[in-house]
């Protein structure tokens, strides 16, 4: 049993969470960032659209920035944690500049770094990402608090128009991990093979 | 033609579609000219790693990237070049160079001293034209050697092509 004394402990079960906004994901592109989203979105079932990165923290949501601009009929939906999306806090205010209509960035916040020893992280200690989102310029920011809510807004990127901004109160458990490929070059060209494109 | 719009010129011939960057001088018609073109995407950044995301996304995506920055930020993008060697990302930049010619501000000379080391330690090709009629062969080498090579490589240009920032 994980210990919820360091992030607030209340938030949704980060698996359920992630199903959720991945039932019939149709044409959705998906990168997920490394360490627990990364098995969250595995957990939730292989697919060759998606892309799972295994380090370069902070870069999540930027992959999917060139993916998108690239993609332009695509929807992307980037899936990351709190310690990633802190490190990368300022690709935030480039994304919203580029305002790219086709991207969805949902971050899973358990206010603490998980993997490391549950230290407390700076959305643990009063950092709001929906208010710094929002200050970066996006338009569409919100927090989902349940599943309904999260099922609501996926459903609302298939019409709509973003880019969109999600935040999402997960609690500090660890389920087991769903572990993905590791090989760079092998999801790479998966990815790309499932777009159409060949390896180069 | 100027150095500026031959290097653009190559871009184009080489399919780039997505230019990110943190301006620097020394780029600034290379940035204007991207901004310019409408099959072209310019994408300002907060920090030149988001360019090395950026470019693996385009690739992931189908298009082409280039990373346009100076050579204070080669040190930011350190670590974010292990998802290009990881995953063998096709990955170009060109790189600016301070501190090193007629440079007036001492803080400019240290990661200066180390750009050419770093990249190379990160797996990435480091050309250096010697000069200006050899910037835009150089990109276009540099474009082979990337986007059908699988390779990653950076393009240096020194202030004793282009000329010395004034103040």
């Amino acid at each position: 049993m994980a210990d919820n004394s360091v992030g607030s402990g209340v938030g949704l079960d980060r698996r359920e969470v992630v199903s959720t906004l991945l039932v019939d994901r149709q044409d959705m592109l998906v990168v997920s960032g490394l360490g627990s989203p990364t098995y969250d979105l595995m957990a939730a079932g292989d697919h060759d659209a998606n892309f799972y990165l295994w380090g370069a923290m902070g870069g999540t949501a930027m992959v999917g920035l060139g993916l998108a601009l690239a993609q332009p009929e695509r929807r992307i939906l980037v899936l990351t944690g709190d310690g990633e999306m802190l490190m990368g806090l300022g690709s935030l205010a480039t994304i919203a500049a580029a305002d790219p209509a086709n991207l969805a960035l949902v971050v899973l916040d358990n206010g603490i770094y998980g993997e490391t020893g549950q230290q407390a992280s700076a959305t643990g200690m009063g950092c709001d990402f929906v208010t710094v989102a929002r200050g970066a310029g996006w338009h569409q920011a919100e927090t989902l608090e349940n599943l309904d809510q999260a099922a609501a807004w996926r459903g609302a990127l298939a019409a709509g128009s973003g880019p969109w901004f999600a935040r999402i109160a997960i609690t500090s458990d660890l389920p087991p991990r769903a572990m993905p490929a590791r090989d760079g070059v092998y999801l790479k060209n998966r990815f790309r093979a499932h777009l159409g494109l060949a390896p180069n | 033609m100027g150095w500026s719009e031959e290097i653009f010129k190559a871009l184009q011939k080489g399919g780039i579609s997505q230019v990110g960057f943190v301006p620097d001088a020394g780029l600034s018609d290379v940035i204007s000219l991207a901004q310019a073109d409408p099959q072209m995407t310019a994408t300002v950044l907060t920090t030149e790693q988001e360019g090395i995301g950026l470019a693996c996304g385009a690739w992931l995506g189908g298009q082409k990237a280039v990373l346009l920055m100076q050579s204070s930020g080669v040190g930011n993008c350190i670590n974010m070049l292990s998802l290009v060697a990881n995953c063998r990302f096709p990955f170009l930049t060109i790189v600016t160079m301070r501190g090193e010619w007629g440079e007036f501000n001492p803080w400019q000379v240290p990661m200066s001293r180390a750009v050419r080391p770093a990249l190379e330690m990160m797996g990435l090709h480091v050309y250096r034209p010697a000069r200006p009629e050899d910037l835009a062969p150089a990109v276009d080498a540099a474009l082979e050697m990337t986007f059908c090579a699988d390779q990653a490589a950076a393009i240096l240009i020194g202030q004793d092509l282009i000329g010395r920032k004034v103040w």
